[in-house]
């Protein structure tokens, strides 16, 4: 299962990268495959403030609708408007092209409680 | 089954349902021959009134129903058919209701038409919340002159006091007041998720739609247009004056009057809308082998699946009484439509003459299509007078608005393509009658 190393791991499946300041924020690979195609992303609007955990978007497939919540503290300052006409880039490449949202973190140390990869595959079982 | 299940007994199966709200039993009585239950039946039907000259509307029309309809609808494929859970494989009541979304969308301007609701009045509440899930927003402006039903309806949706339904006033003239539409929607500090017109509103009248569309945009709020079907023939449609979302009654498009039901909630919204539209979608797609087909859509954002994040709790629809409609609507065209809502508005105003020339005048002074509201002394007992005389005097608008002295003694009474011009002398002669007598 690809869980790549150098990224944080929510215990509901979203990934962090850390970009300076900022927190760049999808699902994993596993998620995706879970899902099956996904078919629509509802994203949140720019310059909206979330707290750790707070539900920001909905992920549609063609077999179920899952909320996305933010793995970390902050501000949307991006989202990724390709997923708008390509919504299989999340089943794709779910950790590059298929990115979600841009956050600039307001708790740069809460990534701290999220896992690492070993702890997340250790999760997902594989 | 009861070893499979892993349980002792059938009882096992209820034990979530607290014993205090459980069943003990149904009490019954004896079973009867089927020729002793045919009479009862019968002398149950035969208190239908069907002989009356009939000025009721108020939400419920009665048109010509062609004979299509019946013949349709009674045809086992449709009559005894459920909501499809394996709905591919149902292509032919998926076509149907296909055809009615389509159908809709061309009336009311709006691309975007729910496969139905229970009726009118549950597409107005549903429309409401709508507007409150796309907005963010948590109050909603009603007209008083919608329906009294979609509003009591609307109202109960929104009894857990999460957000606020608050009617607007009229005008003697029977239209929504709009300079207090404006002041309602000017509260910064309480910003409206959605307004509510009724086109035509529950008084008969037409509203100045266009004003209303601009005020609640600008205030960033969705309009509701809350219309009738049949005038949508002849009426500018939801879509042209720039609604968000159109709701209604399907009754007039191929159903009967019924006493009441089953009848059909229209809805139509924007393409923005469309993951905001509660209930079931039908699409039309290419399969593998790149013949058409059809499917339910946007499944994934139904209660079986979204569960409590749903955007609502409906997971079916109206089907045999959308077809009604798609059958009506196939079979009397878009001229044939035009011409039973042009006919009515003129039976409507040789209508308001007939009265006029016995003295009983219009309460309301604004435009009307085929109904309108008229006073006369003591309407209640009028209306009672003139039932027993075969002629059903329309709705005494007391029972609407108890509280409005403007209305006490008001009836509100509409023509159809049906209307004849015995009726309406009829109506005139008995209501001359019994004013004459009571003078």
């Amino acid at each position: 299962m690809d869980v790549p190393a150098g990224l944080r791991y929510s215990d509901d499946h979203e990934w962090l990268r850390a970009d300076g300041a900022d927190g760049i924020v999808g699902i994993t690979r596993y998620a995706a495959d879970e899902l099956g195609d996904v078919v629509f992303v509802e994203l949140p609007k720019v310059g909206r403030s979330l707290t750790r955990g707070e539900t920001f978007g909905v992920i549609e497939s063609v077999k179920t609708a899952s909320d996305l919540y933010a793995p970390v503290a902050g501000e949307v300052i991006e989202v990724n408007g390709a997923l708008a006409g390509a919504p299989d880039l999340i089943n794709t490449d779910p950790y590059a092209a298929g990115w979600i949202i841009r956050l600039r973190l307001t708790e740069p140390a809460e990534a701290g409680l999220l896992k690492d990869a070993d702890a997340y595959r250790a999760l997902i079982g594989g | 089954m009861l070893g499979a299940l892993g349980i002792e007994s059938v009882e096992a199966l209820f034990e979530d349902i607290p014993a205090s709200v459980r069943a003990t039993g149904i009490d019954l009585p004896p079973g009867e021959p089927e020729l002793v239950l045919q009479r009862r039946m019968s002398g149950l039907a035969a208190r239908n009134r069907v002989d009356l000259a009939s000025f009721l509307g108020a939400g419920v029309y009665h048109h010509h129903l062609p004979t299509t309809v019946d013949t349709i609808l009674s045809r086992g494929e449709f009559a005894s058919a459920y909501t499809p859970y394996q709905p591919e494989i149902s292509q032919g009541t998926l076509q149907t209701i296909y055809e009615y979304q389509s159908m809709l969308a061309e009336l009311t301007g709006l691309p975007v038409v729910s496969a139905s609701h229970y009726d009118g009045a549950a597409a107005t509440a549903e429309a409401a919340l709508m507007t409150i899930r796309a907005t963010g927003r948590d109050r909603v402006l009603a007209s008083r002159a919608i329906h009294r039903h979609y509003l009591e309806t609307t109202q109960t949706y929104f009894s857990d006091g999460r957000h606020s339904l608050e009617e607007l006033p009229t005008l003697p003239d029977g239209t929504t007041d709009l300079d207090a539409l404006e002041a309602a929607l000017a509260d910064l500090h309480r910003p409206v998720a959605g307004v509510l017109l009724g086109q035509p509103n529950a008084f008969g009248v037409l509203e100045p739609m266009a004003r209303a569309v601009t005020l609640a945009h600008a205030a960033g709020a969705l309009f509701v247009a809350v219309v009738e079907p049949v005038s949508l023939a002849v009426l500018a449609s939801p879509g042209e004056i720039g609604a968000d979302i159109a709701v209604g009654e399907g009754q007039p498009l191929g159903i009967a009057p019924q006493y009441g039901g089953p009848y059909l909630g229209i809805l139509a919204a924007t393409q923005e809308l469309t993951r905001q539209v509660p209930g079931r979608l039908v699409g039309r797609t290419l399969d593998v082998d790149g013949r058409r087909a059809f499917v339910m859509t946007l499944r994934a954002r139904e209660q079986d699946i979204r569960r409590d994040r749903a955007a609502s709790n409906i997971c079916t629809n109206q089907a045999l009484c959308a077809l009604a409609a798609t059958v009506y609507l196939a079979t009397i065209g878009p001229h044939g439509l035009r011409d039973v809502a042009a006919s009515g508005a003129a039976n409507a105003r040789r209508l308001e003459s007939a009265l006029a020339a016995v003295g009983v005048r219009r309460v309301h002074s604004g435009a009307y299509l085929n109904e309108f509201a008229v006073r006369v002394p003591d309407a209640a007992a009028v209306h009672a007078a003139l039932l027993d005389e075969g002629v059903l005097a329309g709705l005494p608008l007391v029972r609407w608005y108890p509280d409005d002295p403007a209305l006490t003694d008001a009836l509100l009474v509409c023509a159809t393509e049906v209307t004849t011009d015995a009726d309406i002398e009829r109506f005139a002669g008995a209501v001359a009658t019994r004013m004459a007598v009571a003078a």
